[in-house]
């Protein structure tokens, strides 16, 4: 575990930086997590982030991100590039998901 | 102490040359993995292994009851070779295992192959194979990219971080 400071805040973030408590995140930290992972948001972003929010305690699933309604799964990929899924919950503030799928 | 210096993968060349559904689904488990890391997966279907990739055969993947040490009946107990051989065990354990993957969100083979190729994954068919069982480019899935040697797939399975996997 580690302290780190985004966007102004004083957060603890595991060695891999997402943020351990996820109710500090707010969307100007998001914005600033996705700079660190070369990604600028946008609506689409903010509407699959929340959809991750919403479903975190589900178990996160690209398969069920690509049934959200939201975005299917060629779409995901293109907008959070290098992992969708890994990249999508750090930016989302919540704890990286143990999915194989 | 001396630092560890891992080589991260970056690439993942797998080949799939059986039909059961573990073998198949071990198969695309690891490239669906690989892609969702954000690494690079191409995967060659070779002899049976193209019953994956068949649009004939690949929804009706069956797991071996017989000769499978594996295999135990629901609670634990042992599951008798013979008994794996009567008409229709066979495929009622296969249902059973395709119903029990579903509940644990793991798709069917076309929808899995449909989320590998969309994170940029790539399906190859063996030549050799596909003469041996006489089947057609028309045959396969739409999302093999091509028919090609194992020569052309080692050609694409090199560089720096790249591993050659075989299920």
């Amino acid at each position: 575990m580690a302290q780190k400071t985004i966007a102004g805040v004083n957060l603890e973030v595991t060695d891999e930086g997402y943020i351990v408590d996820s109710s500090q995140w707010t969307e100007e930290i998001a914005k600033e997590i996705a700079k660190e992972e070369g990604i600028e948001l946008n609506d689409k972003h903010f509407e699959v982030i929340k959809f991750i929010r919403d479903n975190v305690d589900a178990g996160l699933t690209i398969r069920k991100i690509g049934k959200s309604g939201i975005v299917d799964i060629k779409g995901f990929y293109d907008l959070f590039p290098g992992g969708p899924l890994k990249v999508s919950t750090k930016i989302a503030g919540i704890k990286k998901p143990a999915s194989c799928i | 102490m001396a630092e560890k210096k891992d080589t991260q993968v970056k690439k993942v060349a797998i080949i799939c040359a059986k039909a059961a559904i573990e073998d198949v689904y071990a198969t695309l488990v690891m490239a669906n993995g690989a892609v969702m890391e954000g690494m690079e997966a191409k995967v060659f279907f070779t002899f049976f292994g193209l019953d994956a990739i068949t649009k004939k055969q690949m929804m009706k993947l069956h797991t071996s009851t017989v000769g499978n040490p594996g295999m135990r009946m629901p609670g634990g107990l042992p599951f008798p070779t013979l008994l794996g051989a009567l008409p229709g065990v066979e495929a009622g354990v296969s249902a059973m295992m395709k119903n029990t993957m579903e509940k644990l969100d793991i798709p069917p083979v076309d929808e899995f192959l449909d989320m590998i190729t969309a994170g940029g994954g790539e399906i190859y068919a063996c030549k050799l194979a596909m003469d041996m069982f006489k089947l057609e480019k028309e045959d396969l899935s739409d999302h093999v990219i091509d028919v090609i040697t194992i020569g052309d797939f080692y050609a694409m399975a090199g560089g720096e971080g790249s591993q050659v996997i075989f299920t």
